[in-house]
């Protein structure tokens, strides 16, 4: 345990500052390229930058990149390069509008490496009842995880800051749950995830200065899922992800189909005339997280985004708990 | 959002009873007598097994979801 720390320390420290450092920069970038989108839930036209999936996975990659040079283990090389995948994957959607079944396709391909790499268990751990060794079974869902947890990731990513700091804190309560677990190399495996969204979400946080576009969203989405299958911790990473699987399921069963954002005409959200955000009535509008919420009354972006912060903080407490009955075996 | 938090938790109890089934019934399930493709057997009803219980936990949430959030979903 203790041989762990400086690979710990070294890089938490390089996954915040180079997303910390870069982002600045990547901003001023892509002003200068013109690479922006406008912030709709903004008064006026106000663009922003987009993508910012360059800095993230910058910050995954030397991460990891670190801690393999101390560690020598294949499943970091499994999240370095299936979050990279994931990142290329989103990076294409950034610059061009793709099928809504592109990505979860692409996805399941971007899964391979942790099978070839051979960096996964073949048990699913429950809480109580135990672990069930199911070896052909556990094949499709590493195909699935990362699909799952990258569009989950993505499609809560429509307010300021609301993918990062979600994904701060899931990946935090995952680090905890590891490290109740006692799989300390993992833990330490998972902590860049939640350190490069810190770093981003101060960037990305309301007023946002930058979007993390699919690129982003995608590469902490699939690094989140990679984690929990190399760290053998399935059950716990999707508890800790009920907010945004709600949000998923919400959404496709109001649509009854995978569908892209892009293609939706109906909008479930709309402004009030002092910009606050209202949900709509309109029936061919996807049921969403967000509208949800909003079903109580208007609410400032801000405010919304807390009570997602909030539900997340929730699902964190459901997955520790999670963590510490995984443990007790009946 | 009172809805939300019980819901979330619904979807939690969902998962720890899942699991239970899952490692009281698909985990034992070893069937044998088809000589080298016993594995291939075994896992193919496992698996029927588990897309049949991720059908019912679907349906079962759909319910949930439409019992919770019947006001919020109607406005």
């Amino acid at each position: 345990m203790t041989e762990l720390i400086i690979p710990a320390i070294v890089s938490c420290i390089v996954a915040f500052l180079t997303v910390y450092l870069s982002t600045p920069f990547l901003i001023k970038y892509l002003q200068k390229q013109n690479q922006t989108v406008q912030d709709v839930n903004k008064p006026g036209n106000i663009m922003i930058p987009r993508p910012g999936g360059p800095s993230i996975i910058a910050g995954i990659l030397l991460s990891e990149l670190v801690l393999y040079a101390f560690l020598q283990l294949n499943e970091i090389l499994a999240v370095m390069i299936t979050s990279f995948l994931a990142f290329l994957i989103g990076y294409v959607d950034d610059k061009r509008v793709l099928s809504g079944w592109f990505k979860p396709i692409a996805l399941a391909i971007a899964a391979t490496p942790i099978i070839f790499l051979g960096a996964y268990d073949s048990s699913l751990a429950f809480p109580i009842f135990g672990d069930v060794q199911i070896p052909v079974l556990y094949l499709g869902i590493i195909i699935l995880m990362i699909p799952i947890t990258g569009n989950t990731i993505n499609s809560i990513d429509v307010l300021n800051g609301v993918a990062s700091g979600f994904m701060t804190i899931a990946s935090f309560s995952l680090s905890i749950a590891l490290f109740i677990l006692q799989n300390y190399e993992m833990a330490i495996v998972s902590l860049p995830l939640g350190l490069v969204s810190l770093a981003f979400y101060k960037y990305h946080k309301n007023p946002s200065k930058i979007f993390p576009g699919d690129s982003g969203a995608l590469a902490l989405g699939a690094m989140y899922g990679a984690i929990a299958i190399v760290g053998q911790i399935e059950i716990i990473a999707a508890v800790a992800l009920l907010p945004a699987v709600i949000n998923s399921f919400l959404f496709l069963a109001s649509m009854k189909k995978v569908v892209e954002h892009r293609e939706i005409k109906g909008k479930p959200v709309e402004h009030t005339d002092d910009f606050k955000l209202k949900a709509t009535a309109d029936e061919t509008a996807p049921i969403t997280l967000v509208r949800i919420i909003l079903a109580g009354g208007p609410l400032t972006e801000k405010q919304v985004g807390f009570h997602i912060f909030k539900l997340g903080v929730f699902s964190g407490i459901l997955a520790i708990i999670t963590a510490i009955l995984v443990g007790v075996s009946l | 959002m009172k809805e939300l938090y019980g819901f979330l938790f619904a979807m939690w109890i969902l998962i720890l009873v899942g699991g239970a089934i899952v490692v009281t019934i698909l985990g034992p399930i070893a069937i044998t007598g088809f000589g080298e493709l016993d594995w291939l057997v075994t896992s193919a009803i496992q698996g029927g097994i588990a897309v049949s219980l991720v059908i019912i936990w679907i349906f079962i949430l759909l319910k949930i979801k439409n019992w919770i959030f019947k006001k919020e979903i109607k406005s």
